[in-house]
């Protein structure tokens, strides 16, 4: 593995440093994003927000965490004590882990040694987080189970989905970043971006990943696994105390880790934004740390944004959104991505032959969204029609009851689907009666 | 082969017996618990513990993908079936199928020795150049696993896929329902919830303006009358509601006297 360098060659007490580094940064990180949230989500609706304790109410969180952390501990009666117990722990443990590979900076001096600032990196890493991730969810998921109570199954069966789903649109945006950057490892990605940013050049794979990334997190206007209209709590209905500081500092980890992985991968890591590169010793030393940290804290504030804005969405429309429109939506993308390195790599296409091919390309799609548009407006009349129809004839098969398959004496009300039938059994009567 | 034994570090060896230990522990433990859950915990642990010894292998693309592929998205959906069926299903232990443990142990001992043969012989006869010869001959680890899927064995790949498609597929049609009614929009709900004159709002809590908040109490209207629509319909269908005392009708009706209603 030569092309990871200085990575796996720290000293044992170095890698120790580097651990408890994060995992302090991580949990300040944590405190300060829920009273930044808290702040800016309070300048949106006109108020205040907290500002009694510490400067400007910074250690509100702090001591928001104490009073957690010294509350009772409710277990409920029907809770499996055993997943109830691990369900928060994996959730917690999970969303630290992720950070193992996050860069967040170029090679710098600690104590005479020369290391990069980053914990360990390896050629797969970005897939580690993705295994992370699904790792997290079990906590979720265990979280709803165990607690032996319906809303929080019902969160936990929601999370999963949400999760599962929005986790597959996610890993398509990440093909086209590990097209260009020719590696997955998070180290080499970042220096992928030395001239450009893959945030400009990949913009759809940005987009796609920072929708993703909300529904990932559970986050609003995606926050339908603790929707408290509908599931009270959700998956942490029946958790207090500890066990339920446990799941927040998750979700707030996990806000960082996707803002940091996003950085990473699209917003060129610790890279300096642009007129600031112009200065020559941006990229050196400990300063693109703080290009890092603010890129993150970007992200961050887009999420408190989106929150203080949107409404929350239907579960259904969510579902259909993340598999019928994000879904497809990457694999295009993907397929011309490939299509497009292929051309200028192998065929050895000039840049003017591609735009050309691009301008093809581009009349195609919308020729063949002309006559999709088309299509949907025919359904739509068809739609309208079909319901005024039914409208007219509405006979329900026993009225009022559990709609049940017709017995072959009877008739049943028109659907969609059945058009084709009813036309069929219309022309054999027709046939029959002359 | 003596050359990768004496290559083993310190570090390689507890994670090969911690893991590998866990690894069995989950195993076991996923036939022993009687709780269909616990197992599916169980398995999940062993494939995690398993992907831990692949990356310690040097195969991090495998380790990975068996994390996102097999934990996180296989047996993510067991965990849901298992959800949704039944919260405290326990299997019961009553053999359905005739000799079916017996042919079960049969076909086990049958899958270990031809495992056993297989990888031995693999393992004797073909020459193995090394991890880092075959490695580099294609540029990397995950370069060279994409060569062997994408070049060398690409039909029995897309064959492969193309089975699981239509075994997902199959799943799909034999699971589908046909509607027998057509589908509500929303709008056709809402006219339905109205279409009667129902209430528009939510409707008064139970012991608005009255002395009692209880659910039984019912609310008073600024008239001092009561209003049934408060109190709850299974009480309203026993005769369950209580009586409002009549100052408080009194005293409503003086407080609210001159007020439009």
């Amino acid at each position: 593995m030569s092309q990871f360098g200085l990575f796996g060659t720290d000293p044992w007490w170095l890698v120790i440093v580097k651990v408890l580094g994060i995992f302090v940064m991580l949990v300040l990180l944590t405190l300060f994003t829920i009273w930044w949230e808290r702040r800016v989500v309070s300048r949106m609706q006109n108020r205040i927000g907290p500002n009694r304790v510490g400067p400007q109410g910074l250690l509100q969180s702090l001591m928001d965490g104490v009073k957690l952390a010294l509350k009772e501990e409710i277990l409920p009666k029907a809770a499996h004590r055993a997943v109830y117990w691990i369900a928060p722990v994996i959730s917690a443990t999970a969303a630290f882990l992720a950070f193992a590979v996050i860069p967040f900076g170029p090679t710098v001096s600690i104590f005479g040694v020369e290391t990069p600032l980053q914990l360990t990196d390896f050629p797969v890493s970005v897939l580690y987080v993705l295994a992370i991730a699904s790792i997290g969810v079990y906590g979720l998921v265990l979280a709803g189970w165990s607690s032996g109570s319906t809303y929080p199954l019902l969160g936990g069966l929601r999370s999963t989905a949400q999760v599962i789903s929005y986790e597959i649109a996610m890993g398509l945006s990440f093909v086209a970043v590990f097209l260009y950057a020719g590696s997955m490892s998070t180290s080499q990605i970042v220096l992928a971006q030395e001239p450009i940013w893959f945030a400009v050049i990949l913009l759809p794979s940005f987009l796609i990943y920072v929708t993703a990334m909300v529904g990932e997190t559970n986050r609003a206007p995606f926050d339908l696994p603790e929707a408290e209209g509908e599931l009270v709590g959700g998956f942490h209905t029946e958790y207090s105390s500890l066990k339920f500081a446990l799941f927040f500092l998750a979700e707030y980890i996990n806000m960082v880790t996707v803002s940091a992985l996003a950085t990473t991968l699209f917003l060129g890591g610790y890279l300096a934004p642009w007129p600031i590169s112009l200065w020559e010793s941006a990229n050196t030393g400990w300063w693109p740390m703080v290009w890092w940290l603010l890129k993150v804290q970007i992200f961050i504030f887009v999420f408190i944004w989106l929150r203080g804005t949107l409404p929350r969405l239907r579960y259904d429309q969510f579902m259909k959104f993340g598999w019928k429109v994000l879904i497809p939506v990457a694999l295009i993308w993907t397929i011309i991505v490939a299509a497009v390195r292929i051309l200028r790599d192998q065929v050895a296409l000039t840049n003017t032959e591609l735009l050309i091919a691009g301008v093809v390309l581009i009349l195609i799609l919308l020729a063949g969204a002309w006559v999709l548009q088309g299509r949907a407006e025919r359904r739509e009349q068809q739609r309208d029609a079909d319901r005024a129809a039914r409208a007219e004839r509405q006979l329900d098969l026993v009225p009022g009851a559990h709609p049940v398959p017709p017995m072959p004496s009877q008739t049943f009300e028109y659907t969609p689907r059945r058009s084709a039938l009813l036309t069929t059994q219309a022309t054999m009567k027709e046939a029959e009666d002359a | 082969m003596t050359e990768a034994v004496s290559d083993f570090n310190l570090g390689e060896t507890i994670v090969f017996w911690v893991c590998g230990g866990l690894a069995v522990l989950g195993a076991l433990g996923m036939i022993i618990s009687r709780k269909a859950v616990h197992s599916a915990l169980f398995i999940a642990l062993t494939m995690i513990n398993l992907a831990i010894l692949y990356v310690a292998n040097a195969a991090p693309f495998l380790g990975m993908v068996q994390v996102i592929v097999y934990t996180g998205a296989v047996m993510m959906l067991f965990l849901f079936v298992l959800m949704v069926v039944g919260v405290d299903s326990s299997d019961s232990l009553v053999e359905t199928i005739k000799g079916q443990r017996f042919a079960g142990l049969l076909l086990g001992i049958g899958l270990g020795l031809l495992l056993t043969v297989g990888i031995g012989s693999a393992l004797t006869t073909s020459g193995d150049i090394g991890l880092t010869a075959a490695n580099d001959a294609a540029g990397g680890n995950v370069q060279g696993l994409a060569q062997l899927m994408f070049d060398d064995y690409v039909v029995a790949f897309q064959a492969t896929a193309a089975l699981l498609i239509t075994a997902a597929v199959g799943a799909m049609v034999l699971a589908h329902r046909e509607r027998w009614t057509p589908r509500k929009s929303q709008p056709e709900l809402s006219e339905e919830r109205f279409r009667d004159g129902g209430h528009p709002g939510n409707r008064p809590s139970p012991g608005v303006y009255a002395r009692h908040n209880a659910v039984d109490t019912p609310a008073l209207l600024p008239d001092g009358s009561t209003s049934l629509d408060s109190v709850p319909g299974p009480l309203r269908a026993r005769d369950d509601v209580r009586d409002v005392d009549p100052a408080d009708v009194d005293e409503i009706r003086e407080l609210t006297k001159g007020v439009d209603s």
